[in-house]
């Protein structure tokens, strides 16, 4: 149980690592998703991985498992997930208006003209 | 007056939501709102300050829970002050973004711009260190709205550099807090000081871990070298009060650093050692020496100035780096300093750009008002790279006296010096390209050149004169602003009240009642 808990989040972080650092955004993005899968899965393993327990403590129970790691599971959800849909936005808004999907800057700067964008 | 500490995060959560849906298509009232709100929040900042001002630590426990189980919020010297020096600034940029009218370029400028506030203060303000990532994450999703605001290609590319980067430190943040969870069970940031204690030193290897992780995760905020490369893009492509602003962002990252760094994982703890003492100064003096470079080496205005910013982060952290009372002073005094000073040159850079086809660093027709302008540019470079009379001399100065004991003296001392004079020579070399050297030729490509012609506002102008006003008060009140934030190091330095005041404060929890649950 320890070791396949492990090994995911292993793999999902290795997987995610390898495509945040890819050149362009949906790859990248993609990698953040799987990032963050592999740190809501270590989050929940933070409390101690209990099967069967209920996530109470009342008297004269023993087994237990901890629930604020469920608590801060939640947290972390809702907030990957909103984040990755601000960024999927913001980066097809980069495409559409840009010329390329690349995360990185152009190789050679031209001179922008925010003032010109404002006006259009 | 015990909710008074709640205020600073509750009163932008409320103007926010009410400006989105009551003042949706007014920008008037939006505008009259969001002053009210920031003016408001000095006057808390200002109760809240003064009540920390004695060594008072004040606790405010949310749903009346006691603390290492329910969330709680305190305020301390430190907490207070920089609670103090948001409010004032986010006062000054707002005034700004009404008089150029950057706030009619795009929509809920207002409402997004009281929600960072919310995130930061609430970050300033909060005792546990989820509620911190929280908090973290407020003021960030605002800030991504923030910087794409007015939309443009070159915008939105760096806001999605930013937002990516941004994302990456969050997923760290969350496998530190988880790992610190898993070692020690708590993440109240007082219990975690005393349970991190008592952590024998063969079993560290989680905690260490943790600690590295999370001082990664503050260097980002903090962009510190090499964690710093979203910062030159997206502070030079965001609007120009917003890039102001986010001045007091890269603090969130220095105070994360050293409410963390003396509370929980102080330099004395035996599992600690090398984390502060070898590598925290070396990034530092990277930093320095990196930013100061690339004011010198950049073309653009815009980007000279974040650069400078970089620079200026990494002489806050050298004097952080020392963990000493008098670095800590230093650091305080700086972190203002800098904050202020940043945010002034932000602002007359977009002055700049008002008037210009472009922020390049060529000669082109004169600008608008130039006489005004330049010298604000004046004074706010001088300020930025530590010339007298300016506070950033006085703040140089500390710092050197301060890294005077340390092991890093020699490369401290040649750093800041050899940086201080690189960043003159990029300085005067822009802002006599800019303001000098003008030509009446147009640029080419350039199709309004006459567009460019109408000065700024006056209200744009009292902004930055206002921040300048401050460095200057800055400056004059050195002695007992340091005198202050001297009180604050001793503060941090002994943390044992601010241990016992969060932890024996009863609550909810501390006497169960039988029955009750």
């Amino acid at each position: 149980m320890e070791f396949l808990v492990a090994s995911a989040i292993g793999l999902l972080t290795a997987a995610g690592l390898y495509l945040t650092l890819r050149l362009r955004t949906f790859p990248v993005i993609v990698g953040i998703s799987l990032l963050t899968y592999a740190v809501n899965v270590f989050l929940f393993a933070s409390g101690r991985l209990v099967v069967g327990a209920p996530p109470i403590l009342i008297d004269g129970t023993t087994a237990y498992t901890d629930p604020l790691p469920q608590a801060l599971v939640l947290t972390a959800i809702v907030i990957s997930f909103g984040m990755t849909a601000v960024v999927v936005m913001i980066a097809l808004g980069a495409y559409l208006g840009g010329t390329d999907d690349r995360v990185d800057d152009p190789a050679t700067t031209p001179t922008e003209n925010p003032k010109a964008e404002d006006r259009a | 007056m015990m909710h008074l500490i709640i205020l600073p995060v509750i009163l932008p959560a409320m103007v926010a939501p009410f400006i989105v849906l009551a003042a949706r298509y007014h920008i008037t009232i939006q505008r009259v709102f969001s002053l009210v709100g920031v003016l408001a929040q000095i006057a808390v900042a200002l109760g809240l300050a003064i009540q920390a001002a004695d060594g008072t630590i004040t606790l405010y426990q949310l749903g009346d829970w006691a603390a290492p189980f329910g969330i709680v919020l305190v305020a301390d010297r430190l907490s207070t002050m920089m609670v103090l020096l948001t409010a004032v600034l986010a006062l000054f940029v707002l005034l700004y973004a009404i008089g150029s009218k950057w706030d009619e370029r795009g929509r809920h400028f207002h409402a997004l711009y009281q929600f960072q506030l919310m995130g930061i203060m609430g970050a300033f303000l909060t005792g546990d260190i989820f509620n911190l990532f929280v908090f973290f994450e407020v003021l960030l999703i605002a800030s991504y709205g923030l910087m794409i605001h007015a939309g443009g290609n070159a915008r939105l590319r760096a806001g999605t550099q930013y937002v990516l980067f941004n994302l990456i430190g969050s997923t760290l943040f969350l496998f530190a807090l988880g790992a610190i969870y898993a070692e020690t069970g708590t993440l109240n940031m007082a219990d975690l000081a005393q349970r991190v204690a008592m952590i024998d030193v063969g079993e560290t290897v989680g905690i260490r871990v943790a600690a590295v992780l999370l001082l990664l995760v503050f260097a980002i905020k903090a962009a510190i070298v090499p964690l710093h490369f979203w910062l030159p893009s997206s502070y030079a492509e965001a609007p120009a009060p917003v890039a102001a602003l986010f001045a007091i962002m890269t603090k969130v990252g220095a105070y994360s650093i050293i409410r963390v760094y003396t509370l929980i994982f102080p330099p004395q703890l035996e599992a600690m050692t090398g984390l502060h003492g070898t590598w925290l100064p070396v990034a530092a003096l990277v930093s320095v020496t990196v930013g100061m470079v690339g004011v010198l080496a950049t073309r653009r205005l815009d980007r000279l100035v974040a650069f400078s910013v970089i620079g200026s982060m990494g002489m806050v952290m050298i004097a952080v780096s020392l963990f000493t009372p008098l670095g800590m002073t230093a650091a305080l005094y700086y972190i203002v300093h800098s904050t202020l000073s940043a945010a002034a040159l932000f602002l007359i850079v977009d002055l700049v750009r008002a008037s210009r086809a472009n922020l390049d660093l060529t000669p082109q027709p004169p600008v608008a008002g130039a006489a005004l302008t330049a010298g604000l540019f004046f004074a706010g470079a001088i300020a930025m790279v530590g010339l007298p009379p300016l506070s950033g001399f006085v703040g140089k100065l500390l710092i050197l006296d301060a890294t005077w004991d340390s092991p890093w003296r020699v490369w401290a001392w040649a750093l800041i010096l050899g940086s201080s004079l690189i960043a003159i020579v990029g300085f005067s070399r822009a802002g006599s390209v800019v303001f000098w050297k003008a030509t009446s030729t147009p640029v080419p490509g350039d199709e309004h050149p006459a567009q460019h012609a109408d000065a700024p506002s006056a209200l744009s102008y009292v902004a930055v004169a206002g921040l300048l006003a401050l460095l200057v008060l800055h400056t004059v009140l050195a002695g007992p602003i340091t005198a202050y934030t001297g009180a604050i190091a001793q503060q941090l330095f002994a943390p044992d009240p601010y241990i016992s005041k969060v932890l024996d404060t009863p609550g909810k929890l501390s006497e169960p009642v039988k029955g009750e649950y």
